[in-house]
């Protein structure tokens, strides 16, 4: 047998040496200045000018759907929505530094992700109209995405449960030799969940190649910070778990896309867990069923708003000549036409035929769920017009 | 006497609560100074301080795991989980500790002061993450009590004797009804009992037995079927543990009938617990199968929300199937 030795890494000490938090300083990458130029010693990340154009667009993109979806909530058609407003760099940023075979296990507030991976403006919009092409089948609120095909691993409401998923399917990939990670992102707040801790320490142990990437905007529906965690930040947890760890400016695209592609290549070559800590802000409401108002300052917001990270981004990328102002608007112009005809489109389709209410619970659907059904449709054709969106279809 | 809704209720009792008791404590996310999700807990930081009126890191286990020591310490903790769908990442602390403590410490500790609240129950298109209705599972956990109202007179009554009850209690609240409508409701401290039921109708035909904001249903049903002569007796069970079966048995041993209905899956739902508790104590008096009403046992869908519900088409025809028999 081998002999271990847990105390081999550690030093010693003959006074009473506390360690506290400030001690270890984990500082925040910048690469970009919100006047668009580069800090100095910052070094440019490896970017294709086309890599580029396609997050500012992708950001831009996710802004008009978040600010038309809003609206849609509040005229009644949809009955929910989470915006990722002022988030847009650190979700957008970081998908760009993955390869399309990479799992995306997300929160909720990724859908950045989701447009850069190629999810369509309809397959949102079926998704939030939980009508029969919604892959989901109708059976989650809107904003719970899920596509196999873009290896965006579906959403479920329960905060943090994604966390020790993701440090197992990234097991799997490597115990399958695939040339792939797994990305999991998460908010500081579902950072204090037990999931949380069980993940980070399942991939530090098992050498799990898993980015946990933690936006940190700030707050938590009404619970700031402050009140979230006692420490610096989510960053210093990392550590502790003998996972390596990187802070960046979540409203710096630049930042962001490098400490990804950094932190990809450690876990695909060392095989090994990274924590990402994107510094952001949560500019939107928490979702459509919140106020923020009622917890925080106009002020407060309006600093926040002058680092709009979309901004930024088109300032750096006016400075490199790659940046056109009326293609711009017309992508904006044409992104709200788009959504607009999707939203059209999908409130014109029917929710999925009342089988699909036992379809799934199971592989197959049992003897109980098959008499459940059964007895439900008698029901229905009793009482058709109580309901109304299922009853034309049960013959 | 004031117009309150659910909310304001239940806001009511934690403030009488807090006012007669400084070790009352309520905390939970985003329970502090916002005053919950749901508002309950509205100005309570403001009155009370920061001390006793807090909100928590976002970790369930934590929160209860935390009121589970206070409670042990002699603190009368009030824990809000901000939806009973989100009860589960806390289960090994509610049902392996809060239940248990008094039992494995032979009376030594306990943690009989803590109660726990939280939002259950759909009709609301909240999908599955938001609408479940976890009662059956804490029913299974000896230890603790679980009790549900159904209108804003009764949250206040009940949440009050909850807090002041010597064993650990799980409030579930049907979020459907926080805003539905206002009653009546005593600004001053009054108390309802726990386990005991509420005859809400009588009748003389059949007992509908339900709680939380199945009530209304059964009411609606109920109507339907005196519309064909059918007399309704109409049962909140109030407490699902201990509930109150001396109630519902005397009742069905005066109908000869028995219809149970909840929200939550029939398959291992506490609607079998009183058929099977109503069959071995009323045998000889049942004219017909006991009929139950209940949730399909599938997850709680969204789209499909309005036929998965146990509504009061559905329960007027188990009404009609039970006098037909
Ligand atoms: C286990 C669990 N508890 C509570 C909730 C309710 N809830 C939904 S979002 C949220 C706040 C999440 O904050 P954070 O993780 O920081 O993400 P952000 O919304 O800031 O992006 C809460 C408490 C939940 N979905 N799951």
């Amino acid at each position: 047998m081998q002999d271990r030795n847990h105390l081999a890494r550690v030093s010693t000490t003959h006074q009473v040496n506390i360690i506290e938090n400030g001690l270890i300083d984990i500082p925040m990458l910048q690469i970009l200045k919100p006047d668009g130029s580069l800090h100095e010693q910052a070094v440019e990340p490896d970017i294709s000018e086309q890599t580029a154009r396609k997050i500012y667009d992708t950001m831009e993109y996710t802004r008009v759907l978040d600010e038309r979806m809003i609206g849609a909530q509040r005229q009644g058609r949809i009955s929910f929505y989470l915006a990722s407003t002022g988030e847009e760099a650190a979700v957008v940023a970081s998908a760009a530094a993955l390869s399309d075979q990479d799992m995306i296990m997300s929160q909720y507030r990724e859908q950045g992700a989701l447009a850069y991976r190629g999810y369509t403006t309809q397959q949102f919009m079926n998704q939030m109209f939980s009508n029969e092409k919604d892959p989901n089948k109708g059976r989650q609120m809107p904003i719970h995405y899920g596509d196999k095909e873009l290896n965006f691993m579906t959403i479920s409401s329960p905060l943090g449960t994604q966390i020790p998923q993701a440090s197992g399917y990234a097991y799997g990939q490597k115990m399958a030799g695939k040339d792939a990670i797994t990305i999991c992102y998460f908010g500081e707040g579902a950072a204090s969940e037990g999931d949380f801790h069980a993940g980070l320490n399942m991939a530090a142990v098992l050498h799990c190649p898993v980015i946990f990437f933690c936006r940190n905007n700030g707050y938590a529906i009404s619970t700031p910070a402050e009140e979230q965690f006692a420490g610096d930040g989510i960053a210093s947890r990392g550590l502790g778990y003998g996972v390596k760890t990187i802070r960046v400016d979540g409203n710096d695209p630049l930042a962001v896309f490098a400490a990804t592609q950094h932190a990809r290549k450690l876990a695909l070559d060392e095989k090994c867990p990274v924590l990402i800590e994107a510094m952001t802000y949560r500019l939107a409401a928490h979702s459509t069923s919140d106020d923020p108002t009622g917890y925080r300052s106009r002020d407060e917001e309006d600093k926040w708003r002058a680092k709009d990270p979309i901004l930024r981004m088109a300032k750096w990328m006016k400075q490199k000549g790659w940046f056109d102002e009326e293609a711009n608007k017309k992508l904006i112009e044409s992104s709200r036409q788009a959504v607009l005809s999707a939203l059209k489109e999908a409130e014109k389709v029917a929710i999925n035929p009342i089988e699909d209410i036992v379809n799934d619970v199971y592989s197959e659907v049992p003897w109980h769920l098959q008499e459940q059904l059964e007895n439900l449709k008698s029901h229905i054709r009793l009482y058709p017009q109580m309901y109304p969106k299922t009853s034309g279809r049960v013959k | 006497m004031a117009k309150m809704n659910l909310l304001q209720a239940i806001n009511s009792a934690l403030i009488t609560a807090m006012e007669q008791d400084k070790r009352v404590m309520v905390f939970g996310e985003d329970v502090g100074h916002f005053g919950g999700v749901f508002r309950a807990t509205s100005n309570l930081q403001q009155k009370f301080g920061r001390d006793r009126c807090f909100n928590t890191p976002l970790t369930e286990q934590g929160i209860i795991g935390f009121a589970n020591g206070l409670a042990s310490q002699g603190s009368v903790p009030v824990a809000e989980i901000q939806f009973g769908d989100y009860i589960f990442p806390a289960f090994d602390q509610i049902v392996n500790e809060t239940a248990k403590f008094r039992y494995r410490s032979g009376g030594q500790f306990s943690c009989g002061t803590l109660t726990i609240r939280t939002p259950y129950g759909g009709g609301i298109a909240g999908g599955h993450y938001h609408s479940q209705s976890p009662e059956a599972f804490f029913a299974h956990i000896p230890g603790m009590k679980i009790v549900i109202p159904r209108n804003p007179y009764q949250a206040k009554g009940l949440l009050l004797a909850s807090i002041r009850d010597d064993n650990p209690v799980l409030f579930m609240e049907p979020k459907r009804l926080y805003r539905a409508s206002v009653s009546d409701v005593p600004e001053d401290d009054y108390e309802l009992p726990l386990g005991k039921a509420d005859i809400v109708e009588e009748g003389s035909d059949i007992t509908l037995v339900g709680w939380g904001a199945q009530i209304e249903v059964l009411q609606k049903a109920a109507e339907m079927a005196l519309e064909d002569g059918v007399s309704c007796e109409i049962i909140d069970l109030r407490s699902i543990l201990p509930w109150d079966a001396e109630a519902v048995v005397d009742s069905v041993r005066k109908t000869g009938r028995l219809l149970v209905n909840h929200e939550a899956p029939q398959t291992g739902g506490f609607a079998s617990e009183i058929a099977a508790t109503v069959q071995e104590k009323c045998f000889l008096y049942l004219e017909a199968p006991i009929a139950r009403v209940c949730g399909l046992d599938t997850p709680y869908p969204l789209a499909h929300e309005k036929e998965y519900m146990p509504d009061q088409y559905k329960t007027y025809e188990a009404i009609k199937r039970t006098m037909n028999y």
